[in-house]
């Protein structure tokens, strides 16, 4: 696959990167669309205002409902909105939903395969100051491992729209995971419009190794993929996993073919997350040397997000050096 | 020092730490049985503070009864602190449970009594709950269970200061009548004002005095209590006013 970003848009994405909310692009674009489609309604627990659907509540007081703090009743409810024919988007902090309600979303959603969408906002250690009580680390691990549920994970404002115009386009039980700090724009509105269900997206092509992240740490990957061009002369490959479940097998085995080791970022626990899923891939296709950049089987804790990302781990610096790390091996 | 130390930490929940302060003062100061010396001594009394995002209101306590120096308290939220933003029970001294995620507390709180009656024990166990933590359901299971066994040595608190993040209480999702639905669940209700101290130490020896019953107490109180222009204001449950309007507060406090 041919890469999405020219380099000099990745240039310009790291030098003067532009800035913007994944909660707030969530939150427009429900309004966006609820205009068209008159099914969607929205669910919400007592953090609307945080995640940004009390903006869809405002325009569409009808096809919007505030459980309160009650998360189990929130993807209860919103099951019950789907089965009726509705297109029920339910949110709120990820540590809550799916954290407090893995049962409900087995049992009455994913189960019978009910059309509704889990969108939950604040997953990862990037939360900051609240500390690991409010860090959700484990849930694409869990929402991986039930069957029929898809996962998916915006790395921008523009993927966020754009995952969203999907989910409520697309039929069955759907999970997305976005975090809560602004973040830098990887996509133009065009370039995300060419997200695909179950596609991952090139964003920098190379053929000495290659990095797949989720989320966050996709930024951190172009940062890591530039420093090696620069510093090792190395020209590294960036995949963008936007969906981890289904996962784009094709792009993980011709990564492992044509680039030789991968090294796969996420700002989530190294068991079972982006990582797992990729290495269950590459072993059974075709095996090479891999490294996973996670939190490492660790509670996180209070600090500033950024603190945070360095003091776990989830850095550009931490993967370039896993990168060479890879390459160094290759070579004994 | 509250509002103090959430300046310093930029971040927090100033409104629900505000109001419940004369309740956990209570406790701390003229109710439990409990050693700063000895914050895992087995015959303390136990607090849970199920409204975990009060921290600070519970870090500041433990902190002027001595389980730690009132110099930790500048370092709420900051990394690798004993002070985590919602409390971590590894990492401070008499924190009871890590908390958090609302509505788990009072079930914690059980599990202690229960154990209790199996030692033949008599410490006591205080649950402090936010009135929009009454929304989840477990709740309710926890209600059921600790009349079920007659559970007389847990308390629980529900700060009914009627807001939650998204707004009042009342129009988020009703919780009233509060006291009839814990009468309906068999246990011994009290309301009391949760700034008279008079009505609130009588209420916790009233509880203790209590047969085969667990007693909630509800105390009215009021959300950013103290600070006018955070007083009934749900945008101050999850925002720290600037440092300078602090100041002021503070020095009008001081003069009093
Ligand atoms: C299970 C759960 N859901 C959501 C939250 C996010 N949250 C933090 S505080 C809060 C509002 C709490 O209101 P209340 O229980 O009334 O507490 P208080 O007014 O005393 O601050 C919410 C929704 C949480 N901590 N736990
Ligand atoms: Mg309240």
């Amino acid at each position: 696959m041919a890469q999405v970003l020219s380099p000099e848009e990745i240039g310009d994405i790291l030098d003067k990167p532009k800035k913007g909310s994944m909660r707030e692009a969530f939150g427009e674009t429900l309004v966006r669309l609820g205009s068209e489609l008159k099914d969607i309604v929205v669910v919400g627990a007592d953090t609307t205002g945080s995640i940004k659907t009390s903006l869809f509540g405002a325009k569409y007081p009808e096809r919007f409902f505030n459980v309160g703090i009650a998360e189990s009743n929130l993807v209860s409810v919103a099951a019950g909105l789907g089965i009726a024919g509705k297109i029920p988007f339910a949110s709120t902090y990820a540590v809550f939903a799916p954290g407090k309600c893995v049962d409900q979303i087995r049992n009455a959603i994913a189960y019978p395969e009910v059309n509704m969408k889990l969108v939950a906002s604040h997953a990862g250690i990037s939360v900051g100051p609240d500390g690991a009580s409010h860090q959700e680390l484990e849930d694409i691990a869990t929402m991986r491992a039930i069957p029929n549920m898809h996962v998916v994970i915006p790395s921008d404002p523009n993927s966020t729209s754009r995952l969203v115009e999907i989910l409520a386009r697309d039929k069955g039980p759907y999970y997305m995971r976005i975090a809560r700090p602004d973040c830098p724009f990887i996509y133009s509105a065009a370039q995300a419009s060419s997200i695909r269900k179950g596609g991952s997206m090139t964003v920098r092509d190379g053929s000495d190794a290659t990095i797949i992240a989720c989320g966050l740490l996709v930024y951190e990957a172009l940062i890591a993929a530039r420093k090696l061009a620069t510093e090792n002369s190395l020209n590294v490959r960036v995949i963008d996993m936007l969906s981890i479940k289904p996962i784009d097998e094709m792009a993980i085995i011709k990564a492992a073919s044509a680039t030789g080791g991968i090294v796969t970022a996420e700002e989530h626990n190294v068991i079972g997350g982006l990582g797992g899923a990729v290495a269950e891939i590459v072993v059974e296709n075709y095996p090479v040397l891999m490294r996973r950049i996670g939190t490492q089987d660790t509670f996180g804790e209070s600090g500033e997000s950024g603190e945070l990302m360095i003091k776990y781990g989830l850095t550009a610096s931490n993967i370039s050096a896993k990168i060479l790390e890879l390459k160094n091996l290759d070579r004994k | 020092m509250i509002l103090e130390t959430l300046v310093e930490a930029r971040s927090g929940h100033p409104g629900g730490s505000l109001s419940a302060v004369e309740l956990v003062v209570a406790l701390y100061y003229s109710v439990m049985k409990h050693d700063p010396k000895r914050p895992t001594w087995p015959e303390r009394d136990r607090f849970i503070l199920s409204k975990g995002h009060a921290a600070p209101l519970l870090y500041s306590v433990l902190a002027q009864q001595g389980y730690f120096s009132l110099e930790e308290l500048k370092t709420l939220r900051k990394i690798n602190s004993l002070l985590q933003g919602h409390p971590d029970p590894r990492k401070t001294p008499g924190v009871e449970m890590a908390a958090g995620s609302e509505g788990i507390g009072l079930s914690v709180g059980i599990g202690e009594a229960l154990a209790a009656k199996i030692d033949n024990k008599d410490y006591r166990v205080y649950v402090m709950m936010g009135d929009g933590e009454m929304q989840e359901g477990q709740i309710w299971e926890a209600a059921m269970c600790a009349s079920k066994y007659r559970l007389d040595n847990l308390c629980g608190i529900v700060d009914r200061n009627g807001i939650q993040q998204d707004g009042l209480t009342e129009q988020i999702m009703p919780i009233e009548p509060l006291a009839s639905k814990w009468k309906a669940f068999n246990w011994n209700v009290i309301q009391v004002d949760g700034y008279n101290f008079e009505q609130i130490l009588e209420a916790f020896n009233a509880a203790s005095q209590m047969r085969n019953k667990p007693t909630v107490i509800i105390a009215h109180t009021t959300k950013g209590k103290g600070v006018e222009f955070m007083e009934w204001s749900p945008e101050y449950h999850g925002k720290v006013p600037d440092r300078k309007s602090i100041e002021t507060i503070v020095k009008e406090w001081k003069s009093e």
